[in-house]
């Protein structure tokens, strides 16, 4: 229908090698979720509003319905799924449980890897700090106090380790 | 969303990408971090037919202090200026920097990018206004430097050639007497922000204001220079007054349009209110205090 040649993409996905054939056009997110699967990261707004789709690529948080697939070719990708090791949750997962810092859950993975972020980059964030690393983040549920929580649990826990 | 069928060519240097804008014709376009063009592609107001991604080449993300001038590389993202030492040199850079958009789009925007896209509601263009800022280019005839009031034409448009990319940002670092703040007000973090104001002023040791640059932004087709505003305090003593009186001429010089971010009333309050802050900042900032500044939102 297109015209155009689909490419080989090939990125390392939470460890692995992983490759697919796909029309320059897709996004990233969709390369995630439809070639390999991982229906982890979600599709919110689909315009670079609202967070669900957030993953780390190269260690940096970006929105994955604002890449093309090739963008990251080469690259290091992240995503929830690569959050926690052999069925034990991540800290950050873990303090998101026990604060309930979420109620549909819907943005829970793009509020995982944006914590994940900030936490690698800067141990003992201060509220105003945790308020900017998530404001790329859109919840319509929770009103945010119990994601602050379960943020501040996360810095507690991971300080302790 | 998806964007209209394109063909992808990733360049390992400008030179090669300059040549396969040549080759690929005048559908096709430079990718860089993408965060504008791709919305735009998505939404399909833009349909290239081939994208030249230059994120892969080497050493166009450097932020370099070099004889008075900050150089920054056009790959520099969003977040690399505002973690930048060499680049806190210059307050507004860190203001303008910190808040566009959110974290994700700031790991992923570029500078060159930001510019070369020109889109009026982009925050690089009024704030490096305010500074001696000029414009690296590179394409098949050579190197050019263009300075920053030339290279933006209009909305989405500079004067760049189909073939010719943006190498380097070079801004000319203020004098220690100058000091200058961006206020930026946004309805929450993701979106473009609604109206800001940029100021940049050197002072002499009694207030005098020496020089002044006075820009708008969100509130034309390109960011305004204000120069009513500028003239209200050129050769004045700043204070109270005649930071009212720079405010109110800003408020005149803005060509705002009502849109879903607010009445054109509104915006014109609005930026009224924004150089009246800014001004004042600026004001401490070039003797030596430390001030915030940067973009608004609610939640912040």
């Amino acid at each position: 229908m297109s015209g155009v040649e689909k490419v080989s993409v090939r990125m390392r996905v939470n460890g692995e090698t992983r490759e697919a054939l796909v029309e320059p056009r897709t996004l990233l997110v969709d390369f995630l979720r439809e070639s390999l699967n991982l229906t982890g990261t979600h599709i919110g707004c689909d315009t670079t509003y609202c967070g669900a789709c957030t993953v780390l690529l190269n260690g940096r948080t970006v929105k994955s319905c604002t890449l093309f697939a090739p963008m990251a070719g080469g690259g290091e990708i992240t995503t929830v799924e690569g959050l926690s090791a052999d069925s034990t949750l991540h800290p950050v997962q873990n303090a998101f449980a026990e604060c309930h810092g979420l109620q549909c859950g819907f943005c829970t993975p793009g509020l995982l890897l944006s914590t994940f972020h900030l936490l690698s980059k800067n141990a003992k964030p201060t509220d105003k700090q945790i308020r900017k690393a998530i404001a790329g983040n859109t919840c319509r549920c929770t009103g945010y106090q119990n994601v602050l929580k379960a943020i501040r649990m996360a810095a507690d826990e991971m300080g302790k380790r | 969303m998806y964007a209209y069928p394109f063909s992808y060519h990733r360049a390992k240097s400008l030179a090669e990408a300059s040549k396969l804008l040549q080759q690929l014709g005048s559908e096709s376009r430079v990718l860089a971090g993408g965060q504008s063009l791709i919305p735009l592609m998505k939404m399909r107001l833009a349909r290239p037919t081939a994208l030249i991604d230059i994120n892969h080449v080497p050493g166009l993300n450097d932020i370099r202090s070099h004889n008075g001038e900050l150089r920054l590389g056009a790959l520099a993202r969003h977040t690399d200026i505002e973690m930048s030492d060499t680049a806190a040199a210059i307050p507004i850079l860190h203001d303008c920097a910190a808040g566009i958009a959110d974290v994700q789009v700031r790991n992923q925007g570029t500078i060159g990018g930001s510019l070369a896209e020109a889109d009026p509601s982009g925050d690089w263009g009024a704030t490096l206004l305010t500074l001696e800022t000029s414009v690296q280019c590179t394409g098949p005839q050579g190197e050019r430097t263009i300075k920053l009031e030339e290279f933006i034409k209009d909305a989405y448009t500079t004067v760049l050639a189909h073939d010719e990319l943006v190498r380097e940002i070079i801004v000319k670092k203020p004098p220690r007497s100058s000091g200058g703040a961006y206020l930026a007000f946004k309805r929450s973090a993701p979106v473009y922000a609604t109206a800001s104001a940029a100021v940049q002023l050197t002072l002499d040791g009694k207030d005098i204001c020496k020089e002044i640059r006075v820009v708008l932004g969100c509130l034309g087709l390109t960011a305004i220079r204000a120069k009513s505003a500028e003239g209200e305090l050129r050769g004045k003593k700043v204070d109270g007054k005649t930071i009212q009186r720079a405010a109110e001429a800003a408020r005149e010089a803005a060509e705002p349009q009502s849109d879903m971010r607010g009445s054109a009333d509104y915006k014109r309050m609005l930026v009224a209110a924004l150089a009246k802050r800014a001004l004042a900042i600026a004001v401490r900032r070039a003797r030596g205090e430390r001030v915030e500044a940067g973009h608004e939102y609610v939640g912040r």
